[in-house]
């Protein structure tokens, strides 16, 4: 499976469109997390923490959305993008989409 | 009276002297590990445009991203709480906005090397603070994710 965040693929055509996938996950924090976060307030620096909950939330969308893609029948996902909203206290929501294509 | 006085004036200088000195330390090294690593990486193309050049010549590709999230440290935003007083840049804000960013972008060239890619086209940037906003404490925190697609030639 093609994923790309262009609006085609280069060096392929694109024979059909086969309809918007989607993937969304919403993940909490722990409190432990919150604790080490208030203590680099101090001295500034990554959230390490933070960092990886994002990046395995994502990894995640994208996994959901592929495989709608694929249940399309679809050997590429075209236009990919990512919104976050904030649903309830702790919990972030992370959301992929894009357009499930058949390329040659 | 007198105690509590320099418990209170304690109480506020530590955490300030930690953030300025430890705070300051981190983000040098951290600054010069992203220039190290910049420069590593000057070989790569990269770009926002859609289409790149030749885009007849690619073999394949495929979508590559990178994200951090970098904490303020107590100083900062003491001297950010100054300057909303009296209006004006806020320096200390910049540098951190733009440590997260150049991270993010690393981490999003390192990916496309691993897949053997010599250039990033259409890359976006996104920021956000779900966590900060969502959580108790604020915690004040800058979120960055770049992503891209990766060309292999």
């Amino acid at each position: 499976m093609i994923v790309v965040n262009t609006e085609t693929i280069p060096g392929h055509n694109i024979l059909e469109v086969r309809g918007l996938v989607q993937g969304n996950t919403i993940r909490a924090k722990h409190v432990g997390r919150d604790i080490a976060a208030s203590l680099k307030n101090l001295v500034g620096g990554e959230l390490k923490g933070y960092t990886e909950l994002l990046t395995e939330a994502r990894r995640q969308a994208i996994e959901r959305m592929l495989s709608q893609a694929d249940q399309l029948g679809a050997n590429a996902v075209v236009n990919v993008r990512f919104t976050t909203s904030a649903v309830t206290q702790g919990a972030a929501e992370l959301y992929a989409y894009g357009t499930a294509v058949v390329i040659d | 009276m007198s105690e509590e006085l320099i418990i209170t004036v304690i109480g506020i200088l530590l955490p300030l002297a930690l953030g300025f000195g430890i705070g300051r330390w981190r983000e040098r090294s951290h600054l010069a590990s992203l220039a190290r690593r910049e420069a590593d990486n000057t070989d790569m193309i990269v770009t926002n445009l859609k289409i790149g050049p030749d885009p007849q010549s690619v073999r394949g590709a495929t979508f590559v991203s990178g994200g951090a999230v970098i904490a303020t440290d107590y100083f900062k935003t003491f001297a950010a709480a100054l300057r909303r007083i009296i209006g004006g840049e806020m320096r200390s804000y910049e540098t951190l906005m733009n440590r997260a960013r150049r991270e993010a972008t690393l981490r999003m060239l390192e990916e496309a090397r691993q897949v053997g890619a010599t250039e990033i086209w259409n890359i976006r940037f996104d920021t956000s603070n779900i966590l900060s906003a969502t959580s108790k404490n604020k915690a004040a925190s800058v979120e960055v994710f770049a992503s891209g697609t990766a060309i292999i030639r």
